[in-house]
């Protein structure tokens, strides 16, 4: 492995492991506080023990993202200086904005954490409210980071030197608007279709306590399924985006590869030395007919650059694929519940907690979220290659010159698999502890369809 | 000295930097005495830390991203070439900071018996030791000018042309080692003086007085080592820190405070020793930064040789006063709840 590939492993490796705590970071806060503000509500204990529940979940979590979060703001100059040397002082302003951002929210998680029987409830609440918001500032801002790398603007490049630097034009960049709706949305949806699988199958197995499992899955769907049905527009906005601005990263994803009418690709991989795909099913003209409105538009394919601009279009088009896919599952999902609830409203059928169909649905795409946020970051990270900033800095260019890179990779990718091992334990614990498995010897099992057939 | 915007930038590091050791320092010496808790009160002293760091260290931890964050922006080639020179130690006091932060919440969170915490201690205070020594690593080898920038990465090459004189040799030697275990014990030393008001019963108070005193000669002996090996090793930093009016104002200050702190522990007087002992570490972060002065990377390039284009120090500044506006209150909230000084109860 040469120490450019080292590099981008591990910059991979530790944004993919980071990527899913951010996430857990900007959803979970959110969950917590709608039960709290429903408990608040109410007086309802149930909702303030989901409340609790939910907050030491997110401790953990919270801790790995603070903590891995941190790597990664070391490893922008362990393994891109020159980027960093360059990119620095243009992305400045989404990064000092996250770091007090940042700040806020580790703040005010301490003392959602720990203070509740110190403050009041109405402060405790404010508090949670604080978290949630400044939890969902900090990913925008990195995001908007990112989607520079992807529209750099905001200076002028002159001999290899970055002159009239305005980094309130650079933070605002073209592709952060499209970037940071679609990445806030995939964390709200992935995380609460998480917890809701998790919660729909302490449901389906039985539970001792199937209350606190169903305020859970109503208050995760609450907030995932207008995630889940807004992110496929998101998605749309996203794409077009991309056709404008990154038209090569569009003809990975597309797998489309020579200039004329884009098709809609499905499924394939893509032979990059000879420009060819196989197994695929194409609809002709249907990717020109979307963007254009006209069949025979003529899209730039991957062939209009030169072999050393162009990204691996295999990995791309396939992780498009797995990204959309997921998506439109999550969709489907999150449809069928909104009809099944404006049903039930209407008098018919069981609440959606009870539906042994619906909660089986859940369990089955609770990890699709996820899948589809580190696939969708391949697809903007490595269809960007080999630029680490597009048209103007190439990933190559911007490595450290320390050798023997593989071995700060492997360490870190055995550290992160040992933690990840123990995060999922631990929180499997905290699910354990509310009575998932019903221990042997105590009160009989009440799974969620019989207890509703005989309150009916 | 001329305030140009970007010393008022690198000034506004050095305070960032000086809120990460009064703060998160004392959280990395709390492992320290967690790992060093001995006698019948050794889980009453491993409890007393616990509480103490659980709500705070995350929002503690911010203030060195706010350093790396403030240090690229506007500083960006001090940043690349530190994060390249420096790549080792670095990584491995990464892997401090990782392995510190999970263990202390795997512990918080994991099961109750005796095998299992233990486990997550050892690995939370090890951790813990190590880290601040890598940490004071780095900063001395930086202050000593042992990276020098290069005008070119062929010139870097020349002059340290195998791996280990360029990626090892600037920080493994006695200077930079006397400056990670100086930070060790000023670390160690702001953990065990604030327990002492923080403790509630007075035989944890005791033990930690004790080791408050202890930590405040191990202190001084450091700083004594390190000025001797800076005499041979670093140059730049002994002249600096010698020669001078001000050099003599600073000693003299920050041994005045070192001095109240070790009289007012023996008095018991534990509020004065808090006062006294976050004084002390402030003016040995602010003697590194005064040894430095006007350089920002020894024995060449200064702050303002390095310092960003004007638009994004003054944008930076900009948000750093903001930022500050909602940060302090916030942080006065933070400890108003959780330092009262009354029994931290945690919800489990």
């Amino acid at each position: 492995m040469n120490d450019l590939l080292a590099a981008r492993s591990q910059m991979a490796m530790s944004l993919a492991f980071h990527i899913i705590f951010a996430v857990v970071g900007m959803g979970m806060p959110a969950l917590m506080v709608i039960s709290e503000w429903r408990w608040y509500r109410t007086r309802d204990p149930v909702l303030l023990d989901l409340a609790k529940r939910w907050a030491r979940g997110t401790a953990i979590l919270f801790a790995v993202g603070a903590v891995s979060g941190t790597v990664l703001s070391f490893e922008l100059g362990l393994l891109w200086p020159t980027f960093m040397k360059h990119a620095g002082p243009v992305v400045s302003m989404p990064f000092s904005l996250e770091g007090f951002a940042f700040f806020t929210e580790a703040i005010f998680l301490g003392i959602y954490l720990y203070a509740w029987k110190r403050i009041s409830a109405r402060a405790h609440l404010a508090a949670g409210v604080v978290v949630a918001i400044s939890g969902a500032l900090s990913g925008a801002f990195v995001v908007c980071a990112n989607a520079w790398m992807n529209a750099p603007t905001g200076f002028t490049m002159t001999d290899g030197v970055l002159t009239d630097v305005d980094p309130i034009a650079a933070m605002f960049n073209d592709a952060a608007p499209a970037e940071v709706v679609h990445m806030m949305l995939a964390a709200y949806a992935a995380t609460a279709m998480m917890v809701a699988g998790i919660h729909a199958y302490a449901l389906l197995r039985g539970t001792l306590r199937p209350a606190f499992h169903r305020a859970a899955v109503q208050t995760a769907l609450f907030v995932a399924v207008p995630a889940v049905l807004l992110q496929p527009l998101s998605g749309d906005f996203s794409a077009r985006d991309v056709a404008k601005r990154q038209p090569i990263k569009f003809a990975a994803l597309d797998a489309h590869l020579h200039t004329g009418p884009a098709a809609l690709v499905l499924g394939g991989w893509v032979d990059e030395k000879t420009l060819t795909t196989r197994g695929a099913i194409e609809v002709p003209g249907a990717v020109s007919a979307v963007l254009h409105f006209d069949p025979n538009a003529i899209v730039p394919g991957l062939a209009s650059v030169p072999v050393s601009d162009r990204p691996p279009a295999g990995i791309v088009h396939m992780a498009f694929q797995i990204m959309v896919g997921c998506g439109l599952a999550l969709a489907l999902v999150g449809a069928w519940g909104a009809w099944r609830s404006w049903r039930r409203r209407r008098g018919y059928g069981v609440p959606l907690p009870a539906d042994r169909k619906f909660l089986l649905a859940l369990i089955a795409t609770s990890p699709l979220g996820f899948i589809a946020i580190e696939a969708g970051w391949t697809v903007t990270e490595v269809g960007r290659q080999p630029w680490i900033v597009q048209d103007f800095l190439r990933t190559a260019e911007a490595v450290t010159p320390m050798p023997g890179l593989v071995i700060p990779f492997v360490g870190f990718t055995l550290l992160y698999i040992g933690l990840a091992a123990i995060v999922t334990y631990l929180l499997w614990r905290q699910i354990l502890k509310t009575g998932v498995t019903p221990l042997s010897g105590e009160s009989p099992v009440i799974s969620a369809t019989t207890e509703y057939s005989v309150r009916q | 000295m001329i305030w140009t915007l970007p010393h008022i930038v690198a000034g506004t590091m050095v305070l960032s930097i000086t809120a990460y050791v009064l703060l998160a320092g004392a959280d990395f010496g709390g492992g320290v005495w967690d790992l060093l808790a001995t006698g019948s009160r050794r889980d009453d002293q491993r409890a007393l830390i616990a509480n103490a760091i659980g709500p705070v260290w995350e929002a503690n931890h911010v203030w060195l991203i706010l350093v790396v964050v403030m240090l690229f922006s506007c500083f960006p080639a001090a940043f690349a070439h530190l994060s390249t020179e420096l790549h080792v130690p670095l990584t491995l006091m990464l892997v401090g900071i990782v392995l510190r932060g999970s263990a202390f919440t795997f512990r918080a969170y994991d099961r109750k018996d005796d095998i299992v915490q233990q486990r997550w201690g050892l690995i939370f205070s090890i951790a813990s030791v190590l880290t601040p020594v890598l940490l004071g690593m780095c900063v001395g080898t930086v202050a000593a000018g042992n990276v020098p920038l290069h005008q070119s990465p062929e010139a870097a090459v020349i002059a340290a042309p195998t791996f280990v004189a360029r990626y090892v040799s600037p920080w493994w030697r006695p200077f930079p080692i006397s400056v990670g275990i100086l930070t060790l014990t000023l670390f160690s030393l702001l953990a065990a003086t604030y327990l002492t008001v923080e403790a509630q019963q007075p035989e944890t108070r005791e033990g930690f007085r004790t080791r408050a005193l202890g930590a405040s000669v191990a202190v001084a002996v450091a700083a004594l080592v390190a000025a001797l090996l800076a005499q041979r090793d670093a140059p730049l930093v002994f002249a600096a820190l010698t020669r001078g009016v001000r050099a003599i104002v600073l000693l003299s200050v920050t041994t005045l405070f070192a001095l109240t702190a070790i009289v007012s522990l023996w008095k018991r007087w534990f509020q004065v020793a808090r006062v006294a002992v976050a004084a002390e570490a402030s003016f040995i972060v602010w003697g590194w930064a005064w040894s430095q002065y006007p350089f920002m990377l020894p024995p060449t390039h200064t702050i303002e040789s390095l310092a960003a284009p004007r638009s994004t120090l003054l944008w930076v500044l900009g948000t750093l006063i903001v930022g500050t506006f909602i940060l302090l209150p916030s942080f006065f909230y933070l400890f108003r709840i959780f330092k009262r000084g009354d029994v931290l109860e945690i919800e489990h």
